[in-house]
């Protein structure tokens, strides 16, 4: 791919994501209630002490000057302070942050080991028992509803069985130093193997409830993708090459049938952020999604307005990185 | 070009011998039988050239003996021998032992039938890995890669150990196609089946492709099934062609004596269709009518309807008769001197 | 859904255009019919509540509170699915939840599908300024992700049913409105509308009258699938507490309710997840249905 294309690339982006720091800004500039009162709300104040406070937030000048000044602040990761937390929203957000890219990561990984190799098998095994299996998994797997099923797997993993943990990110006896602040690596890289045992345990079933919806929607994207792969010219020729079944579709197949599930799992990580707040609230994950949700019903919200605009511009970011891998999977496709 | 091989052949034993050959599939209109009956013998080092309209049963004939008709096509009667063995009861590891190594294919489209993903070196190497035993066991990638610069070499690709990495779009038309047959020949195949090997491309570059492969041909003694839709391309690059039409064989024979005296009405009519450089300016007389549905045909020749010399005994099944030495004719006025 | 299965048997005799012959070759899929009838059953729910439920959904009975389904020990017939944390009856108050689900997702689908079909077709057939406008603004709009756009709104409107079907329809426009443009510019090039616009037909017409009815098949599959959709996102509001407000019964603050019983009463957060999936599952399988009888190519 060429640098200059890339820019391009980049340059389109730019209003999208402007119209989108629009919204954020007058969603919140909207908001019913004064923001001032929300903070003062537990103190007493004088009205001269409001307009002050008033003042030094800058809430007194015009909209456009405003939306300025939050621009210009989001930019440089100023996002106010956090009413709640008394501490900046910057702060308060990246502690969170790594717990849900770890759940995050976690579940696109999930997703792709699960609907990769069933995708595949259902497409060489189409209208047969697996496709069939595969074809109903799917619908159940759209079908969920995430805050439901998370429930039911703790009700049937953590409380009846016992063999996972009800919720949490980690027991309290694990304390290892950060290094990435995902935990399940940090406790590999510091070498204990008991604390990622701990880790993964409590990162199974939050992991799985985001990570089903998504593998029901790449195992359909897999599966097309491969029956129409399997159907072309090269599969004929690779198999009048005398390779063997196995080079035939793991290989030449799949490299080829890759590029539409890689495409949409890059758009689908997108929708695991809004899956992110459900799961993290069923499951105690102590991650941005609860963060938000919290936020919320304390009406936090340069919190909630800092958070919904990271949400946004990683989804477009997101849907630009489909875009680049589709192009770099796909050596026909030239920018 | 090798107009004294039908003297010879008669005494060799055939390296292909495909005998009452019915291939089939089903279809929701009904059973259609792409192939019926085709008996054909390849000798070594021949090259033999089918030629039909498309849905003659040229292409389908030939994916029976490579065991890769598309499903849920089937081969349904019949026996095909090649080199002692009956290829219809093949084991799927013997199949893949097979092709690439004995039985090598190329396909009308390189564009279409490399893997667009995938290295021309990979999928040259991987060839010479499943097959060439003689791939010494240490530096064995080395060795395969080495082979595969000379395959390219040798079909002509300027700078192969440079190009070698690139994917099959960066290369044009008539290099793609001499990649796709250096892929074919390079474990040294018994026979090619070279299907439509120059449709795809530019006029000028099919001669060299044609010119490639006969080339090739003779320099590997293999044997050459040349698929065509073109009685032209088969005219100056084959030993004898056998004339395919509604999944029969209707002519056979050596090419010259063919060309200069076809014997079935169908063979004339392809012949109208070459353009002759004496006189260019003749009108190209094109074979009225359309390839009958291949779905219950029999009591009539599958002519019938497009024939100008079609009699009354015509609605009968028609027999292959002999018309000479080496010739034969699915016409009961083969022995006339129709004009 | 349900007239869709009723009319070809109705009125066999009628002229068969490709939509009518859509509809036939879906009444023949038995899956697909099975599930639209459950949908249809669900509907029936939501309007005759009052009827059907066996208790007052918002009776409050401490006697009750945490019963057990029927099955259970402890549990009795007339309370089958059992009693939530105030002793009301769960059954009843799934029955009356279906309300909730069914009107959201008929109202967010009904408006978005109406306001995305008029903004699709104005930016496919006129083109120009108003089509870079509304093709930004959908842009833009796909720049969040559905349930955080959702929970911005209703952060900044409060809860209620109202801001609920305003913050859904404020995106899911999005979706016809870029289906009903694909469409429109496929259509612009058909004879039929050259032939309108020759004969100097007004574009409104055009546009309503002679392009729209061409084009309904993709919009009304389109808005089937959405209604799945609208209904897990409805859900997952309101099971945030973002959404409908207590006392009134939704299915997603059902299971929300029942999440401080998972040790010991697991029916109350169940049975209303039940309720969602087989509602959700069901308009899924029927959508299915639809897409592949109004488009046999997709049915691979």
């Amino acid at each position: 791919m060429k640098p200059l294309a890339l820019i391009g690339r980049i340059a389109q982006l730019l209003p999208v994501l402007l119209g989108v720091s629009v919204i954020v800004f007058v969603m919140m500039a909207l908001t019913p209630g004064d923001p001032v009162e929300i903070m003062l709300a537990d103190q007493q104040a004088t009205p001269e002490q409001a307009q002050a406070l008033r003042h030094d937030m800058g809430l007194d000048r015009p909209a456009l000057e405003r939306f300025g000044i939050f621009i210009g602040n989001a930019l440089t990761g100023n996002f106010g302070l956090s009413f709640f937390h008394r501490r900046p929203v910057f702060d308060v957000i990246a502690e969170r942050l790594p717990a849900t890219i770890e759940l995050t990561l976690a579940a696109l990984l999930l997703a792709l080991a699960i609907s990769i190799p069933l995708g595949v098998v259902a497409a060489v095994k189409k209208n047969r028992l697996v496709d069939r299996l595969a074809a109903i998994g799917s619908l159940f797997g759209v079908s969920l509803p995430g805050f439901w099923f998370g429930i039911i797997l703790i009700i049937l993993f953590a409380v009846q069985m016992r063999w996972l943990p009800v919720s949490g990110r980690m027991d309290f006896a694990c304390e290892v130093a950060p290094i990435t602040r995902l935990m399940t690596i940090d406790s590999l890289l510091r070498g204990r193997p008991d604390c990622f045992a701990d880790a993964l345990s409590h990162l199974i079933l939050p992991a799985l409830t985001l990570a089903l919806p998504m593998a029901a929607v790449l195992t359909r994207v897999q599966r097309a993708a491969m029956l129409e792969v399997l159907r072309s010219d090269y599969i004929v020729f690779a198999q009048a090459k005398g390779l063997s079944r196995r080079r035939i579709l793991w290989r030449h197949a799949l490299k080829n049938a890759l590029v539409p599930t890689v495409t949409v799992a890059a758009i689908e990580t997108g929708s695991l952020l809004g899956g992110n707040m459900v799961v993290e609230t069923v499951f105690g994950w102590p991650g941005l999604g609860r963060l938000v949700v919290e936020s919320i019903f304390v009406r936090n919200y340069p919190l909630v307005q800092a958070a919904v605009l990271l949400y946004a511009v990683t989804y477009v970011l997101l849907n630009f990185v489909a875009d680049i891998l589709y192009t770099l999977l796909n050596p026909r496709v030239r920018l | 070009m090798h107009s004294t091989r039908s003297s010879v052949t008669e005494m060799t034993a055939p390296l292909l011998s495909i005998r009452n050959l019915k291939t089939c599939f089903p279809t929701r209109a009904g059973l259609v039988t792409a192939v019926d009956g085709v008996d054909l013998d390849l000798y070594p080092g021949e090259c033999l050239g089918i030629v039909g309209e498309s849905g003659s049963g040229k292409s389908v004939t030939f994916a029976s003996v490579i065991g890769l008709v598309r499903s849920p096509g089937y081969v349904a009667e019949g026996t095909i021998r090649f080199d002692g063995t009956d290829l219809r009861n093949l084991e799927a590891e013997q199949w893949r032992q097979l092709r690439g190594r004995d039985i090598a294919m190329t396909m009308q489209d390189a564009l279409t039938a490399l893997n667009p993903a995938l290295t021309v070196a990979e999928q040259i190497e991987e060839v010479l890995l499943a097959h060439a035993t003689d791939l010494p066991r240490k530096g064995r990638w080395e060795a395969a890669r080495a082979r595969a610069v000379e395959m390219l070499r040798l079909v002509g690709i300027p700078a192969p150990d440079k190009r070698i990495d690139d994917y099959p779009h960066q290369f044009s038309g008539g290099m793609r196609q001499r990649i796709m047959i250096a892929i074919a020949l390079s474990c040294r195949p018994k026979l090619l089946i070279a299907d439509e090997p120059t449709t795809a491309l530019d006029v000028t570059i099919q001669a060299q492709v044609l010119d490639l492969i006969g080339d090739l041909r003779r320099e590997l003694g293999m044997s050459v099934v040349l698929i065509t839709h073109d009685l032209g391309v088969v005219a100056e690059h084959t030993d004898r062609v056998a004339v395919m039409y509604a999944g029969q064989v209707v002519e056979i024979g050596p090419t010259q004596e063919l060309i200069s005296q076809p014997k079935h009405p169908y063979t004339r009519g392809l012949i109208g269709l070459i353009p002759r450089l004496s006189d260019l300016d003749a009108p190209i007389k094109p074979i009225e009518g359309q390839v009958p549905e291949l779905i219950g045909l029999g009591g009539i020749c599958r002519f019938h309807d497009r024939c100008d010399y079609r009699l009354p005994q015509c609605r009968s099944d028609i027999p292959m008769v002999a018309v000479g030495p080496g010739r034969q004719a699915r016409c009961i006025r083969a022995k006339e001197n129709l004009s | 859904m349900s007239a869709a299965i009723q009319a070809p048997a109705a009125m066999p005799e009628r002229a068969e255009t490709p939509t009518w012959q859509s509809l036939r070759r879906f009444s023949g899929d038995g899956f697909s019919v099975a599930a639209a009838i459950v949908v249809l059953i669900f509907v029936l729910l939501a309007v005759l509540a009052p009827w059907i439920a066996p208790h007052d959904p918002y009776e409050t009975d401490l006697l009750r509170r945490l019963q057990p389904p029927a099955w259970m020990e402890g549990g009795e017939w007339s309370y089958i699915l059992g009693c939530d944390a105030l002793g009301r009856d769960i059954l009843s108050r799934i029955i009356y939840g279906s309300q909730v689900s069914i009107t959201i997702g008929l109202a967010v689908v009904l408006i978005s599908t109406a306001i995305g079909t008029v903004l699709g077709l104005a930016a496919g057939y006129m083109r120009g300024w108003v089509d870079i406008a509304i093709s930004r603004v959908v842009d833009i709009l796909l720049g969040f992700p559905y349930l955080i756009f959702a929970i911005a709104l209703m952060a900044m409107m409060g809860p209620g049913l109202q801001n609920i079907i305003l913050a859904l329809v404020y995106k899911e426009w999005v979706v016809p409105a870029r289906v009903v443009r694909g469409e429109v510019l496929a259509a612009r090039e058909m004879e039929y509308v050259e032939a309108a616009r020759a004969i100097g037909a007004p574009r409104l017409h055009i546009m309503f009258r002679e392009i729209l009815p061409n084009i309904l098949s993709p919009v009304i599959v389109v808005s089937t699938i959405r209604m799945a959709h609208v209904i897990i996102l409805e859900a997952s509001l309101s099971f945030l507490g973002i959404g409908v407000q207590p006392p009134t019964a939704s299915w997603g603050s059902m299971v929300a309710d029942g999440r401080s019983f998972v040790l010991d009463a697991w029916w109350v957060s169940t049975f209303p997840g039940i309720a969602i999936l087989v509602l959700v599952l069901s308009i899924n399988v029927a959508s299915q249905g639809l897409r592949d009888a109004f488009d046999p190519k997709f049915s691979d």
